[in-house]
């Protein structure tokens, strides 16, 4: 069965069949291995993507439910919010094994789109679903702080 | 190969050559314009790119910083434009010095390699600046080396001008080190990590991100209990299901190999397969049957790890104490849950195979995967990619993982690219887990609230026995790893005795995130912890006590411990439920010490924040080193607080991260880290967070009139966290 997905702002046709999970669209057919799989039950964060602007957990979502979206990976954001958000990881150096770092970048790029001044509380809120094994929580934390002050300017 | 990319620097520059310098396999220093007769340390090609060949694995530890940081401070090297190329596995050029072989563990990435990467950036500016005053017609001592760039007067120039002439000189056998006060970056907390920006872009090369043509997945159906064996498989179920290829028994009877054409379709089919097994060898009990014969185990030790020990002494000098503390733990199974599920890809080549994998150890993958396939190890190649997360898990005895990819590749007829994807089910109920462990404590205290004796037994499987690192690590009988940071520990304890049983059960254990450490410091810090009580004394003061005197290490363990209790505020007035505990130890040639403040409030602990002083020696990325501390606080307080791997009749309880939870962002408060200043030969920082922050929130939790915890993880002793 041929589907249409709209990924990074492109037309890709795929061939997976019905009921499979974006995630596994993403990573083996169209190559975007940004996108981790960490758990496939929706509860790590390692596959967020955004669809339509909003952190999704793409190991959970069905790919006919997103035909007609748009759907970013990690490949493919761009914007001042975007740039902010990577900027902040790299000058706090966030990483450790950096697995689950796209994921995290997806969440809080959707998180600061949504509140763009955050406070801790609302970190924790927005990030409670990502997990880190290497536990870089603090930095984390700090980097979405930081990437609220850049994108404000 | 990774070097493949130097080598095509080398050939599309301007036609000179570039200079590569190593050592020989005997350890002599060697440079030439080929790596023919040496292994390579540090590439600098005709247009100037330096790359550093990292020997260790990027697991997130931060070796690729590290080790580069050591080669660009002593060439003078440019970080900004500095390369990474993982060396290959090659056991007799890439040691970890550690251990005579290639593998990384045992927090000893920094330590085995500070001078042998410090001489080989070194030899090579010697004969970069070399060439350059002979092209100059200056001496030496006339040329500054800055950022890549050579000068003397008004000329300049990059490293790239002079590399073809510096090869063909030879390096003096011990080129002048730096002295630490000429660093600049080595100790520069601002320098940023190597990896930080391809991990922040999603280019990060990992082992699930290689894809080779012609490749098919493969998952596994794996034993339902450790120990058992394949009978019989029926696949009728899978067939025509969409991108299966097929399924076949692995050949050591611990699974059946699913193949399909991608990894969805594969996890898939192999749900509609059913597999017969022989149960009769295999861990058929319950955990608490385990950990009950743990229990018993505690009542006659097999083996006394102090040489000084004395069990009947220390009897008769507990026996005379005025006060007794007797205390039983219990610590459960755990699972390392690396972000990255377990995962290699095996492909052929012209002469044998590559395996792409995240390579903890490939000193003992290469030949596994050599043995399985029937190749002479020369026909073997391991590309090491980034590894997501391991904590110890990628370094196994067997090489588990890598060996099911060889098998599964093997079965496929030996042509076909194979990857190999486990999923977290797989991870969490695939062993290899941090041993079960009982300890029981009987202390002492005189009259005074001094230490009289210390009656301390360990039951725990032992890590090691029954592996090829058996003669290195256990002695007499004894698996350091079962009673580390006990039968070693620096406090001042009359009458010790450290008594060890070996627990036996075919569920296999291995090294955890600071190993034997991960309980026994959890046990020394809550008792001593427990004694200054019995003693009515302070618990920093108690400790410094036990640690008076000017041995070395307890200078270091009492300087750390003094650096966290100040800093944390210690002995200062806290508000009604709050509470503060202290730990401290020694692992990995480290020192660290952790001062955790909880809120307990309403019955439930908030961990507000964890102070944390390390004594590392000389820190070499002191942002890697903040970094690792608070990772490892991190990791270790996630596995206290709530997992732990439980077994019903030998079948694996957890299933998945909602039942092995990780910590999560919200759980933990500020961690503030501090680095003793020192010029110390550097040691690990991997691991060493780890031990003191479980026995440190244990005491915080005490003291803010919470239980004291003695059976892991917490929640199951019922405490709940905010």
């Amino acid at each position: 069965m041929a589907l249409k997905l709209k990924v990074n702002g492109e037309t890709r046709r795929v061939a997976a069949e019905p009921g499979t999970p974006l995630l596994w669209v993403i990573r083996d057919e169209l190559d975007l291995t940004g996108t981790k799989f960490g758990c496939g039950v929706a509860s790590c964060g390692a596959c967020t993507v955004l669809v339509d602007g909003y952190a999704t957990r793409s190991c959970q979502t069905y790919l006919e439910d997103v035909e007609g979206a748009e759907i970013t990976t990690i490949e493919g954001v761009e914007g001042p919010v975007v740039a902010a958000v990577q900027e902040a990881w790299q000058e706090l150096d966030v990483v450790q094994c950096g697995y689950c770092q796209s994921g995290q970048i997806m969440s809080a790029i959707s998180l600061l789109n949504e509140v763009p001044k955050p406070t801790d509380a609302d970190i924790d809120a927005g990030m409670s679903g990502n997990a880190c094994r290497c536990a870089t929580y603090q930095r984390i934390r700090a980097a979405i702080h930081h990437a609220a002050a850049k994108a404000e300017g | 190969m990774t070097f493949q990319a130097s080598r095509r620097g080398f050939l599309a520059g301007t036609g000179a050559a570039a200079l590569i310098v190593g050592f020989s396999p005997t350890g002599v220093l060697a440079a030439g314009q080929t790596h023919a007769r040496f292994n390579p340390f540090v590439t600098i090609a005709p247009d100037g790119t330096v790359t550093v060949i990292v020997k260790h694995f990027e697991m997130g530890q931060g070796t690729t910083t590290g080790l580069t940081t050591l080669v660009a401070e002593e060439l003078d090297a440019d970080w900004e434009t500095i390369k990474v190329a993982f060396a290959p596995s090659d056991n007799n050029r890439y040691a970890n010095l550690a251990f005579g072989a290639q593998g990384t563990g045992g927090s000893t990435a920094i330590a085995n390699s500070f001078q042998q990467y410090r001489k080989a950036g070194a030899a090579a500016r010697e004969l970069l600046v070399k060439a350059a005053a002979e092209a100059w017609g200056v001496v030496p001592g006339e040329i500054e080396v800055e950022r890549g760039q050579l000068r003397t007067g008004d000329k300049s120039a990059h490293f790239g001008h002079f590399t073809e002439a510096a090869g063909k000189m030879a390096p003096s056998e011990e080129p002048a080190l730096k002295d630490p006060s000429e660093f600049k970056l080595i100790g520069d907390g601002r320098l940023p990590r190597y990896d930080s920006v391809a991990k922040t872009t999603g280019k990060a090369r990992f082992a699930t991100d290689v894809k080779v043509p012609g490749m098919v997945t493969v998952v596994v159906l794996r034993m339902p209990r450790f120990g058992g064996t394949l009978t019989s498989f029926d696949a009728s179920g899978a067939e025509g299901m969409p991108g299966y290829l097929g399924a076949k028994a692995l050949p050591n009877g611990a699974g059946v190999a699913v193949f399909a054409k991608d990894t969805w379709s594969a996890i898939q089919a192999r749900g509609a397969i059913v597999a017969e097994w022989d149960l009769s060898a295999a861990e058929n009990r319950d955990s608490d049957e385990i950990m009950a014969d743990h229990l018993a185990l505690l009542e006659q030790p097999q083996h006394q790890a102090r040489k000084d020990g004395d069990m009947a002494a220390t009897d008769a000098a507990i026996a005379a104490a005025a006060k007794v503390v007797e205390v039983d733990y219990t610590f459960p199974f755990l699972a390392h849950a690396p972000m990255e599920p377990l995962t290699c890809v095996i492909e052929p080549t012209a002469t044998g195979v590559k395996v792409h994998d995240g390579s903890q150890f490939p000193a003992m993958t290469h030949p596994t995967v050599a043995a399985i396939l029937g190749l002479d190890p020369s026909q073997v190649e391991i590309e090491t990619v980034y590894a997501g997360g391991s904590f110890g898990r990628r370094a196994t005895p067997t090489s588990d993982y890598q060996a099911e990819a060889a098998m599964a590749f093997a079965l496929l007829g030996g042509e076909t690219p194979v990857k190999l994807v486990w999923t977290r089910e797989d991870d969490l109920a695939g062993g290899y887990y941090r041993p079960m462990a009982a300890h029981r404590v009987r202390l002492g205290l005189d009259g005074e609230g001094k230490l009289v004796g210390w009656d301390h037994r360990i039951a725990a499987k032992s890590i090691l026995k029954g592996t090829p690192f058996e003669s290195m690590l256990v002695h007499n009988g004894i698996d350091d790893t079962s009673v580390e940071g006990v039968a070693d520990t620096y406090y001042a304890i009359p009458a010790l005795s450290v008594g060890l049983s070996d627990a036996e059960s075919p569920v296999p254990v291995l090294w955890w995130r600071s190993v034997g450490h991960t309980h026994t410091a959890y046990v020394m810090e809550t008792m001593i912890d427990q004694a200054a009580e019995a003693a009515g004394e302070d618990p920093v003061a108690f400790r410094l006590d036990l640690l008076a005197g000017d041995d070395p290490d307890r200078l270091r363990l009492s300087g750390v411990l003094r650096l966290a209790a100040e800093k944390a505020g210690w002995g200062s007035a806290l508000p009604e439920g709050r509470g503060r505990g202290v730990a401290v130890h020694k692992s990995f040639n480290s020192y660290v010490a952790q001062v955790i403040e909880v809120a307990l409030e309403e019955g439930s602990v908030r961990i507000e924040r964890v102070t944390c002083a390390v004594d590392c020696g000389l820190p070499v990325n002191p942002d890697v080193i903040k970094a690792q501390m608070e990772g490892g606080i991190g990791y270790g307080l996630g596995a206290v607080m709530r997992n732990e791997i439980t077994l019903t009749e030998g079948e694996v309880d957890q299933w998945n991260f909602p039942d092995y939870e990780p910590l999560r962002i919200a759980d933990i408060g500020r961690i503030d880290v501090h680095i003793v200043p020192s010029r110390e030969a550097p040691t690990g920082v991997g691991e060493p967070g780890v031990p003191p922050a479980g026995p440190a929130l244990a005491n915080a939790i005490r003291a803010a009139g919470g239980q004291r915890v003695t059976h892991l993880p917490m929640v199951k002793s019922g405490v709940e966290f905010a």
